[in-house]
């Protein structure tokens, strides 16, 4: 089965009497349990192909199914359901709520949809578990590491058990060995669930922890 | 909503400025609405205290009390309208009265009357009284002797009653004769004679509608007489609609400031979290439940803001009842929180539009 699908997608933005095509007839798969790797220089287009993956962006033009959805139409309320229970993001600035312990972080995710009961609690403490967490659930960000936030974003990301994992630059603030720490348990954890991700990423260097990279290019993905 | 409560709970302090000038408001909404219950309890208390339905006035009195004349004859008249139970009279002396062992003379209104009415028991003796609780500040206990208006009729204070002043001044309630000697000897050109009273209360037949008979009761007496219910009877009195009308306006102006803080106030703290609700969109928060977080969050901060206020101003209440008429009613510090929840859903929703348009793409990038 296939996780992401994209087809002939386009992007156009309008500004004033000019059209910025972001995205030109953009076509990619990931299959479950695939983590591909999207490299490209700022403004190529990477942030806008990861927007519409996860339902944030609608497409001009194409068809976008994820986790077997056609998101492509979907209203407003349909895609607000859809992140919530088959896509997980993780952002570059990793944006945990500040007033949120560790473990809140994980749980609200599970809040926004109607189900934040025992069990819901016990998966965000497994998870967490797993991410190597178990004495830092009750902690605030602020009383957190860098790389322990990224672990909890990547925890948030995995909650709701989505078929899709859109990570937006995970090591963008992190010297070379927290990086390396970080793709390696973005690994680990994608690929023990059988869960698809897309890795945007400027660095080169990190890609060898994807299955395929893929190079975008002036909103044009290499073929 | 779990969200915003833990917001409130773990960062209180953000919130303190404009929790702060919400008990400043509240305490004003209070001190008014204190203030004006007083004042109005304290000015018609010898009208509400009245059960029956109706009051009649001399239709060239203009409400007034104390400018009213009914005389037996048109008593007579106003019995016999169909739909009239029972008529009593009424009649009020504005007075100073000398209190023993007090050196100031007490500001009083003595109520002459027939029968007895909620909380007033049947008049008592010649030459006694039952004494407004309020004249216990100017020093007067039961069994004192008051020497009343300026030729000092003395009266002997019975007992207590409660919540039954006129304008003001604490009521001696006293049989008519009483009341009609003391009222001769204060002002001698309003003598009245044998009979004759200010006013009647007049009870209805049960069943029968209080303005019907209000305006047989004028037909019958040929248009001698304005017949009022007692609610209207009360708001004639002089100074009382204004009063209402002034405080009401003052009040509702403070309630319209609360509203503003709270929505300056949830309108910048939005702007601040655009970041955070984008976030929030992205990971499947809908605009409805961060809208209701923020809603939440503005009613949480007027309510505790009200009980501070409250606490404050009920600390500080029996100071002010001495110097002034205060009363701090239940039912008044009741509408003043519901006001102020009110102000708080409608100045919140100041933020809905900016929540609404918050993109959650911009937490990407």
């Amino acid at each position: 089965m296939t996780a992401l699908e994209m087809r002939d997608v386009r992007k156009v933005y309008q500004s004033g009497a000019d059209q910025i095509v972001a995205l030109d007839h953009a076509t990619v798969t990931v299959g479950d349990d695939e983590i591909l790797a999207l490299v490209g220089p700022s403004g190529s287009g990477k942030t806008t192909l990861l927007s519409i993956a996860g339902g944030l962006l609608s497409p001009t033009e194409g068809s976008v199914v994820v986790g077997g959805q056609e998101i492509t139409r979907y209203s407003p309320r349909q895609l607000t359901e859809f992140r919530r229970t088959a896509v997980g993001f993780v952002f570059q600035s990793v944006n945990l709520v500040p007033f949120l312990t560790a473990r809140e972080n994980l749980l609200v995710v599970a809040e926004f949809g109607g189900r934040d009961g025992r069990r819901a609690r016990e998966r965000a403490e497994r998870l967490l578990g797993e991410l190597g967490l178990s004495d830092r659930m009750g902690n605030l960000p602020g009383q957190l590491s860098g790389g322990e936030r990224q672990r909890v974003a990547i925890g948030r990301a995995l909650m709701n058990e989505p078929a899709l994992v859109l990570i937006d630059e995970p090591t963008s603030a992190l010297d070379t060995r927290m990086g390396e720490q970080v793709m390696e348990l973005i690994v680990a954890e994608v690929k023990g669930r059988g869960t698809a991700a897309v890795i945007v990423t400027h660095d080169v260097r990190m890609t060898h922890y994807a299955d395929r990279t893929v190079q975008i290019t002036d909103g044009h993905l290499a073929a | 909503m779990k969200l915003a409560v833990r917001e409130l709970v773990r960062k209180p302090g953000r919130f303190a400025v404009a929790g702060t000038a919400l008990v400043v408001l509240t305490m004003l909404m209070l001190f008014l609405g204190g203030l004006l219950d007083g004042l109005y309890l304290g000015s018609t208390g010898v009208l509400r205290s009245q059960s029956a339905e109706l009051l009649v006035f001399s239709s060239d009195a203009r409400s007034s009390l104390v400018r009213s004349r009914i005389s037996p004859e048109v008593r007579a008249e106003v019995a016999a309208t169909p739909g009239v139970a029972a008529v009593s009279g009424l009649g009020v002396a504005l007075v100073g009265g000398t209190v023993p062992g007090e050196q100031d003379v007490a500001d009083i209104a003595v109520v002459g009357y027939e029968e007895p009415t909620d909380g007033i028991p049947a008049p008592p003796p010649s030459g006694e009284g039952w004494a407004d609780r309020s004249l216990e500040r100017s020093g007067v206990e039961p069994g004192d002797v008051l020497g009343l208006g300026p030729a000092r009729v003395p009266v002997r204070v019975a007992g207590w009653v409660e919540d039954a002043n006129y304008l003001q001044q604490g009521g001696l309630w006293v049989e008519p004769g009483t009341w009609r000697e003391v009222l001769a000897s204060a002002r001698p050109d309003s003598t009245l004679a044998e009979g004759t009273f200010q006013a009647l209360a007049v009870t209805v037949d049960p069943g029968a509608d209080p303005e019907a008979v209000a305006s047989a009761i004028d037909d019958a007496t040929g248009g001698a007489t304005g017949t009022l219910t007692r609610q209207a009877a009360v708001l004639s009195l002089p100074g009382i609609k204004e009063q209402n009308s002034t405080f009401a306006s003052i009040i509702g102006v403070t309630a319209f400031v609360a509203g503003l803080v709270i929505a300056l106030f949830f309108s910048l703290l939005t702007l601040e979290r655009t970041g955070m609700y984008a976030v929030l969109k992205a990971i499947g928060a809908s605009t409805r439940q961060i809208f209701t977080g923020v809603v939440v969050q503005a009613v949480a901060v007027a309510v505790i803001s009200f009980v501070f206020g409250a606490v404050v101003v009920h600390l500080v209440s029996p100071v002010l009842v001495s110097a002034l008429p205060f009363q701090l009613l239940p039912s008044r510090t009741a509408t003043t929180l519901v006001l102020l929840v009110i102000t708080a859903v409608i100045g919140s929703a100041v933020s809905l539009r900016r929540v609404v348009r918050i993109d959650p793409a911009s937490a990407i990038g």
